[in-house]
């Protein structure tokens, strides 16, 4: 009896406890509500499965505890009633899935009109990259790393002369315009997570990783660090500040240019 | 014993000893210490693996002193935090629980269970153990090692783990932490085939593979798997030890550390991840199905039913571990490997969710109208349908891909898989150690003691656990040893932190309590009888309680009925034992 009823307490708790939390996610600052909705119908769909199989099983607790002259029923298989359960218990599934996988093949397609810029992380910094006037990244090597060329541009390369290199300062974004933003790291895994966001990715040294999503409104965001690097893995941190269309170009004339930090 | 063809003419002389006295160990270090006995060794097991279990346990508490009072503790630097996480997880998911459910409980188990003398090579399955220890010690040396043991995480993703701003990177932490997996590997190979032989060849007459318990079926088939599994890991160790001894680049692409360009070039470090979840993922499973298999088990036994649905359970279980090798990239989703690959492992991942589910219901059908004691296997039973629920069904919130997104390497995920693969399958360890321990020594665990542990960790671990989801869906990451201040982070959430601090030290507390009853009942106990549970399986039906070497007397068992025969109508008791003849054979 006892027992039951402290199972029911649990499944109600804990629903009890889902709605009066005061942690809930950061409000969202991008275009990927869809993420959210997904996963509010996560919570429903997975909120009712839980408290009917912790109703059921304190139900059965309270009805088929043991008493004299009780006897269980022997019955090894039903047929009809596990086909039934896998029929409704598949239908659930894909009922998260199905829109799952449609916002994912959004989160996966990178608009076409999408600016690139870049985020570059090291042990515990990050920096960034953001294309110049011709609107092209230029190429970069590892191998070309030094200390006057601290995300290791290619010289070169003519579309990186007017790139933007912001060492340790703030990320500014305009608002309402995609941005996929390319990912690099020069020593070890990092990942540059915002949660208003959303979206993150990890940054693999060797590679160049990338999301895209579109800013939706105005502010400053902190970033952090979201797979370990090292002992200064929770110091990793960044802010993003994102503006009106002007304050981004008016913030933007007073940076400098590849070309303009290699002739110092 | 001793029989040998012959071929005429050639004088054999004839043994002066009976083989039984060769067969049966003489001496006190033969019988409790290089013992060949499969039951033996699974207590061996067993024991190394609580031992070292509760360094574990220490390790969490200092964890949860630094989440829930930052600042407080001088010694819990960064370094310090990183390095009781790595050996936290470590030490959980491999030395206890994978030693544990397949040494421990797979070697007391499984002759026991089918009818057999003992494991089909006792003398390789001696040395299993003995590696195992050499491979735990080997871990343990790290913590004196120059410079402490690895902080990498458990996952040791390259390059982090052997570069020198990650602790015991460029120390020994990380060379005694790969070469301690690659021992642990190699131990377990040596059982693996030996449990997998034994079920397929050793069973006793009678006992086909569908009259086995679940409990057999769930070791055999982890156990299947992780020689499957195990092999990754093991490559990825020894590439990953070449790169940090060698310098060769396997895992090491060009980089640039501290300012320092490195001579490493042209590896990929998601090739570790790939073959580190090609292993972790079915490493999961290989935790949980064992735990499937025992908890049906404890169910039946204790609410006097037969299982629900036999064949089907079977089936998932076999369907389970088959499909746990295609979903392992579901812990890569935001690795920046190809995008594509998530609509691929998402919807295997969420398919397993399916013969899981069928396990559940049929785990509650078997409730339903039984005949249900309250027992403390029966209760831990309980606690772990209501905690490993929870966690599966988090776990399709983490397995279908875009809502893993924002949830991933946050505290989501480290509540995600405590609930489902720390605090469940725990339960049904100690649901199991509640049912078994009677065999294994004849008496009975304290009850009152034990009703205690399990409230206490019951609703403990649920306290803990429970609302560590909602940090994460907040957005606070995992692997911080302090969130400090963070914009998006309200005071609340640091007191939830002190909180759950709190109540993890009780938890811990509790676990104490049930080591104290381990050792008290030894002695103390109420004397079990060789089948305190009125059970059918074939372990409660030995000759002697303890069993003796070569379990079964004279003559093996021979069995007439599937495992589940309880409250059979018509017939005389409520469980009928699987070596009961039939009414019309009895003499």
């Amino acid at each position: 009896m006892a027992v039951a009823l402290i199972m029911v307490l649990v499944a109600i708790g804990s629903v009890v406890f889902h709605w009066l939390s005061p942690w809930w996610w950061t409000p969202i600052a991008s275009n990927w509500e869809y993420i959210d909705q997904t996963l509010i119908i996560t919570f429903w769909i997975t909120g009712i499965a839980f408290v009917a199989v912790v109703g059921f099983m304190a139900w059965c607790i309270f009805r088929y505890r043991h008493r004299p002259g009780q006897q269980a029923h022997y019955e090894p298989e039903n047929k009809r009633l596990e086909v039934w359960l896998t029929v409704a218990t598949a239908l659930g599934v894909a009922a998260m899935l199905a829109p799952g996988l449609f916002v994912w093949s959004q989160f996966v397609s990178v608009p076409d009109d999408a600016t690139e810029i870049e985020v570059v992380g090291k042990q515990w910094q990050w920096s960034y990259r953001l294309p110049g006037e011709d609107g092209k990244l230029g190429t970069s090597d590892v191998r070309l790393i030094s200390d006057t060329n601290p995300l290791g541009l290619n010289p070169d390369d003519p579309n990186g002369r007017d790139d933007v290199v912001i060492e340790a300062g703030d990320l500014h974004l305009p608002v309402g315009r995609p941005v996929k933003v390319l990912l690099r790291a020069i020593d070890v895994l990092h990942d540059f997570y915002v949660p208003e966001f959303r979206a993150k990715m990890d940054m693999i040294p060797g590679s160049v990783t990338y999301f895209w999503f579109t800013p939706t409104r105005t502010g400053t965001f902190e970033s952090l660090c979201a797979e370990l690097c090292g002992v200064g893995h929770a110091v990793m941190r960044g802010r993003v500040v994102v503006q009106t269309e002007e304050e981004y170009q008016a913030w933007l004339q007073g940076q400098r240019t590849f070309a303009q930090l290699a002739a110092r | 014993m001793g029989d040998v063809a012959h071929t005429a003419g050639t004088a054999v002389p004839h043994d002066d000893i009976d083989g039984a006295e060769l067969y049966h160990p003489h001496s006190w270090l033969t019988k409790y210490v290089f013992s060949q006995d499969a039951k033996v060794i699974g207590v061996q097991y067993a024991l190394t693996a609580i031992a070292i279990g509760m360094v574990a346990l220490v390790l969490s508490w200092l964890m949860r002193l630094q989440l829930g009072f930052p600042g407080t503790f001088d010694f819990i630097d960064p370094a310090a935090y990183y390095q009781f996480i790595t050996m936290h997880g470590m030490i959980m998911v491999v030395y206890l629980l994978t030693a544990l459910f397949l040494g421990g409980f797979g070697n007391y188990l499984i002759p026991l269970m089918l009818g057999a003398r003992d494991m089909v090579f006792p003398y390789v399955n001696m040395l299993s153990y003995w590696i195992y220890l050499l491979a735990v010690l080997v871990l343990v040396a790290s913590f004196f090692a120059p410079g402490g043991p690895t902080g990498a995480g458990w996952t040791l993703y390259p390059p982090q783990a052997i570069l020198s701003g990650t602790p015991g990177g460029q120390d020994w932490g990380i060379i005694l932490m790969l070469l301690s997996l690659c021992l642990f590997i190699i131990g377990f190979t040596m059982g693996g085939l030996n449990y997998t032989v034994t079920v397929l060849q050793a069973r006793t007459r009678g006992m086909t593979l569908m009259r086995m318990p679940l409990t057999i079926w769930g070791i055999f088939t982890a156990t299947v798997m992780a020689l499957l599994a195990f092999p990754a890991l093991f490559v990825g160790a020894v590439m990953m030890l070449l790169d940090r001894l060698l310098g060769t680049s396997f895992f090491m692409p060009a980089l640039v550390e501290m300012g320092q360009q490195l001579s490493y070039g042209g590896g990929s470090p998601i090739l570790f991840q790939h073959l580190f979840w090609f292993f972790g993922h079915p490493e999961v499973y290989i935790v949980a199905l064992p735990a499937f298999g025992i908890v049906s088990d404890l169910i039946a036994t204790h609410a006097r039913r037969n299982i629900f649905g036999y064949r089907m359970m079977v089936w998932a279980i076999v369907i389970i571990g088959a499909l746990s090798f295609i979903v392992w990239a579901h812990h890569m989703y935001v690795s920046g490997m190809h995008p594509w690959f998530g609509f691929f492992f998402a919807t295997t991942t969420l398919i397993i969710a399916i013969p899981t589910a069928i396990k559940v219901y049929n785990w509650l059908l078997t409730l339903w109208r039984g005949n249900i004691h309250l027992n403390l296997p029966m209760l831990f039973a309980l606690g772990f349908i209501v905690t490993f629920v929870n966690g599966g069904l988090t776990g399709l919130f983490l397995g279908n891909v875009v809502v893993d997104v924002p949830l991933s390497d946050t505290m989501f995920v480290v509540a995600h898989f405590h609930m489902v693969m720390g605090v469940a399958p725990v339960m049904v360890i100690y649901g199991a150690l509640y049912h078994w321990y009677p065999k294994v020594t004849g008496r009975m665990l304290d009850d009152m003691m034990g009703k205690i542990h399990f409230w206490v960790t019951f609703l403990g671990a649920y306290l803990i656990f429970f609302p560590m989801h909602y940090l994460g869906l907040l957005g606070v990451p995992r692997r911080y040893h302090d969130i400090g201040q963070t914009s998006f982070v309200p005071d609340s959430a640091h007191t939830l932190n002190a909180f759950i601090s709190v109540v993890a030290l009780v938890v811990g507390a509790a676990q104490l309590l049930f080591l104290f009853n381990l050792f008290w009942s030894l002695r103390r106990g109420k004397e079990a009888g060789p089948n305190p549970w009125n059970a059918t399986t074939l372990e409660w039906q030995t000759p002697e309680t303890p069993p003796g070497h070569g379990n079964w007397g004279r003559e093996l068992p021979v069995v007439y009925r599937w495992a589940y025969d309880y409250s059979v109508p018509g017939a005389a008791r409520d469980f009928t034992p699987q070596n009961e003849p039939p009414p019309a054979a009895a003499p």
